[in-house]
């Protein structure tokens, strides 16, 4: 891992450069150079449901200046640099009848990152636009946020599993997880772009898989790979020399959380600070399913993440290594007294654990690609393993679900901006009225 | 490259403002984890505590500063009971799932829209320090520059400093003081042996939440001053990476001994601020090669900081858990 993180670090000019050209096909050939925010308008005809571009319509970047959308509804204005501005969409200019689905979100602020033209997005709907505040309750509101919540239930279960079945088999409280998901995407995220080795620089003419980019079902199989691979190594090379030289588990809970800052920032450091998309899949448009809008690619995440959490339980209900898995957490001396090899538990347990947690970031990277993407659910994913009873994998997967629901259905009553402080309100409750969890066993944690 | 430069940066940062604010931030901790065993890993929490209180009080009700102040640490105060009445009675590590999940939250909230008439959401607080340094007991004209041999402060900073040092000393005496008082002796105790302490009659939750609250508010303090020298109070500084840094401080001063924040904050500033000066000081060609080779540029030195402090912590809690200074025998970083 170390050694392909430097491979990394050593084309990182190159491949950021490259990154470029990956992302905007077309658009930049000219002037490449040049930072641009950019973009493209269109909206859905109600009588032939084509999608039709908005010619004309005026955007205005706040000291740079406008310019109006050409024939395919398609926009560029060249910024002096990196930096936050701020877009406007001049509402007058629109063809007749069509209005901005959110009327709030113009003007917009938007900042450049240095080496990225910016995409801006500004949704158009044909009629008035929808009411979007959080007073009004209507069953498709409802039923849409039961679907998010569910969507955000299942990734955030995947990442869950992993932390929990690592406490359950230690007693170690992994504050890296998050690290481990954000790998996960990250990873994805390269070999989408790059293949196996086209990040090195040298190695970049070599066809697919191996030196250009491939498809991102592959990518996330390999980043899946990758994340196994990183749980490997951080168990045999740092945890496992650890608990053989007697560290403290308390000792063992801060190296996670020098080794979540220490991943955290060499992520930032490669990857650059702003945020990214697939190269796949990126702009879908939604398909409308009774009361409830949803892509293409969330619904085979869901179904993908739903066949990955039940082949989880199979694998922890009927083979050998997954019922070890159990008996190890439920009690390591019994275990180990009836012939379990712990230490290989143990090594699965890292290996399936960040396995999991790596799909969990391919598929949360669907949406967004981030280098402190893990942290900032690390929040819901601890309120996940907390509200199910830490160590219990069953627990973790309810946890996350009633979490996911939770936290999105919120949002009728209160704003989405602060929907993330929900699960540590969860979690206080939970410690406080039931601190073994809502599937734990009631037995001493004081 | 121009070696009398970075020296003169390296020693002003020595007694410079981040050493103080972090070393206070550390006492606070330290009372917490390294004499009460308590894994407080939202102390950025209590910081923002302090700085919000402050502001928020000054800004938007108008109060006087020191009403400002006492506001402060009443959040702080408030802050740990809030976090330590459902953990304290469990196991040590919900206490810290808790502490970094609340201190993500509170910056969500103070940045959250609504509250901008308030806390002036993503933009934060700008006016409420000038009281501080208008006050007729500043002996230092705010815009002068102050040299010292090699030492050079500007005026503002020095009233910052004089009073920030003043606090710290001060807090660091009073530590001590009460770590070898009956009170500071149960702690210990409580940290050692739970159970034993309790079979004697010890209150192990009082004295734990106690504990909690008096490390919160002097790391309310800190964050207070922290925010008096800015002039500003920005909701996205108070990240748990602060946290961390005051983790590595800690750990790297050796938990539990009355001095350590203060030698740990140093140590980590005084080597920060010199690498991070040699990097953006080099000469053309090495400043290339390094370019070339791992990506180095001027906008990403300043992550190679964290990086160190990951790095740092990783390897002091693996191999030196008792500290550069510590003792076996004061080592808190041990199962209980």
């Amino acid at each position: 891992m170390l050694g392909l993180l430097a491979a990394m670090l050593a084309t990182v000019v190159g491949s950021t450069a490259s990154a470029q050209e990956g992302e905007d096909n077309g658009s930049s050939g000219e002037s490449a150079s040049e930072l641009a925010i950019f973009g493209q308008l269109d909206f859905e005809d109600p009588d032939s449901a084509e999608d039709v571009p908005a010619v004309g319509v005026v955007i205005d970047v706040e000291g740079v200046g406008q310019v109006e959308t050409d024939q395919n509804g398609e926009f560029r204005i060249e910024v002096p640099g990196a930096g936050d501005y701020v877009v406007s969409l001049d509402v007058e200019t629109l063809p007749e009848g069509v209005n901005l689905r959110n009327p709030d979100a113009n003007p917009l602020e938007s900042s450049v990152s240095e080496n990225r033209d910016r995409r801006v997005l500004f949704p158009l709907v044909f009629g008035e636009a929808e009411e979007n505040t959080t007073g009004a309750i209507s069953f498709r509101r409802v039923a849409q946020l039961t679907v998010e919540g569910l969507k955000l239930g299942l990734y955030l279960a995947m990442a869950a599993i992993g932390l929990t079945l690592i406490f359950g088999t230690t007693g170690l409280v992994n504050f890296a997880q998050a690290e481990l998901v954000t790998w996960g995407m990250l990873t994805t995220y390269f070999f989408n772009f790059y293949g196996l080795a086209g990040v090195l620089g040298f190695l970049a003419p070599l066809p697919p898989p191996f030196g250009g980019g491939v498809n991102l079902i592959w990518a996330a199989a390999f980043g899946m790979v990758c994340g196994g691979l990183l749980g490997y190594v951080l168990n045999r090379f740092i945890f496992r020399p650890a608990r053989g030289a007697g560290v403290s588990l308390i000792a063992q809970m801060v190296m996670t959380i020098g080794l979540s800052i220490l991943l955290r920032y060499l992520f930032v450091y490669i990857f650059g600070g702003g945020p990214r998309t697939f190269g796949d899949y990126s702009a879908q448009r939604a398909w409308v399913i009774g009361p409830v809008e949803l892509t293409p690619k969330d619904i085979v995440a869901m179904l993908l993440s739903v066949i990955i959490l039940v082949g989880v339980a199979t694998y922890l209900e009927l083979t050998r290594m997954g019922k070890a898995m159990r008996a190890v957490s439920d009690d390591r001396e019994l275990a180990e007294s009836t012939g379990i090899d712990v230490e290989r538990v143990i090594t699965w347990v890292w290996v399936s654990g960040a396995a999991l947690a790596a799909a969990s970031g391919v598929f949360f990277g669907l949406d967004q690609v981030k280098w402190d993407f893990g942290f900032r659910i690390l929040l819901l994913v601890f309120a996940s393993v907390t509200l199910g009873g830490l160590g219990r994998p069953y627990g973790a997967l309810v946890g996350a679900l009633v979490v996911g629901l939770t936290i999105n259905l919120s949002t009728l009553l209160i704003d989405a901006e602060v929907k993330n402080m929900i699960a540590l309100l969860i979690m206080a409750l939970i410690l406080m009225f039931r601190p073994q969890g809502i599937l734990g066993r009631k037995e001493r944690i004081g | 490259m121009d070696w009398g430069f970075i020296l003169e940066r390296t020693f002003s940062t020595m007694f410079g403002v981040e050493v103080m604010v972090f070393a206070l931030a550390a006492v606070g901790l330290n009372v917490q984890f390294g004499y009460a065993g308590l894994l407080n890993f939202g102390q950025v929490g209590f910081m923002a505590a302090g700085a919000y209180g402050l502001g928020v009080t000054i800004n938007y009700f108008q109060w006087s500063f020191l009403v400002g102040v006492a506001f402060g640490i009443v959040y702080s105060i408030l802050l740990a009971l809030i976090l330590g009445v459902p953990t304290l009675r469990l196991r040590a590590d919900y206490l810290a799932i808790v502490t970094i999940a609340a201190s993500e939250a509170i910056r969500l909230f103070v940045r959250w829209r609504v509250m901008k008439p308030v806390t002036g959401a993503s933009e934060g607080i700008g006016e409420f320090s000038d009281p501080f340094y208008d006050t007729a007991l500043n002996p230092f004209n705010v815009g002068q520059r102050y040299e010292f041999g090699p030492f050079s402060y500007v005026g503002r900073d020095l009233w910052v400093l004089l009073v920030g040092w003043t606090i710290l000393i001060v807090t660091v005496l009073i530590v001590k003081r009460l770590m070898s008082s009956p009170w500071g002796r149960a702690l210990k105790a409580i940290r050692e042996d739970e159970d034993a302490a309790r079979a004697l009659g010890k209150n192990a939750y009082s004295y734990k939440l106690q504990a909690l609250a008096f490390g919160g508010v002097i790391g309310g303090v800190a964050g207070m001053l922290q925010v008096i020298q800015k002039g500003s109070i920005q909701p996205d500084t108070f990240n748990p990476v602060i946290t961390f840094t005051i983790w590595a401080i800690l750990i790297l001063g050796g938990p539990g001994r009355t001095w350590s924040p203060i030698v740990g904050s140093m140590i980590y500033w005084t080597l920060v601020s010199f690498l991070e000066n040699v990097l953006r000081g080099l000469p053309e060609g090495p400043a290339d090669t390094l370019e070339d080779t791992i990506g180095l540029s001027e906008f990403n030195v300043s992550q190679v900081r964290f990086i160190l402090v990951g790095v740092g912590l990783l390897l002091l809690a693996r191999y030196r858990p008792q500290g550069i200074f510590g003792s076996r025998e004061e080592m808190a970083l041990d199962d209980r």
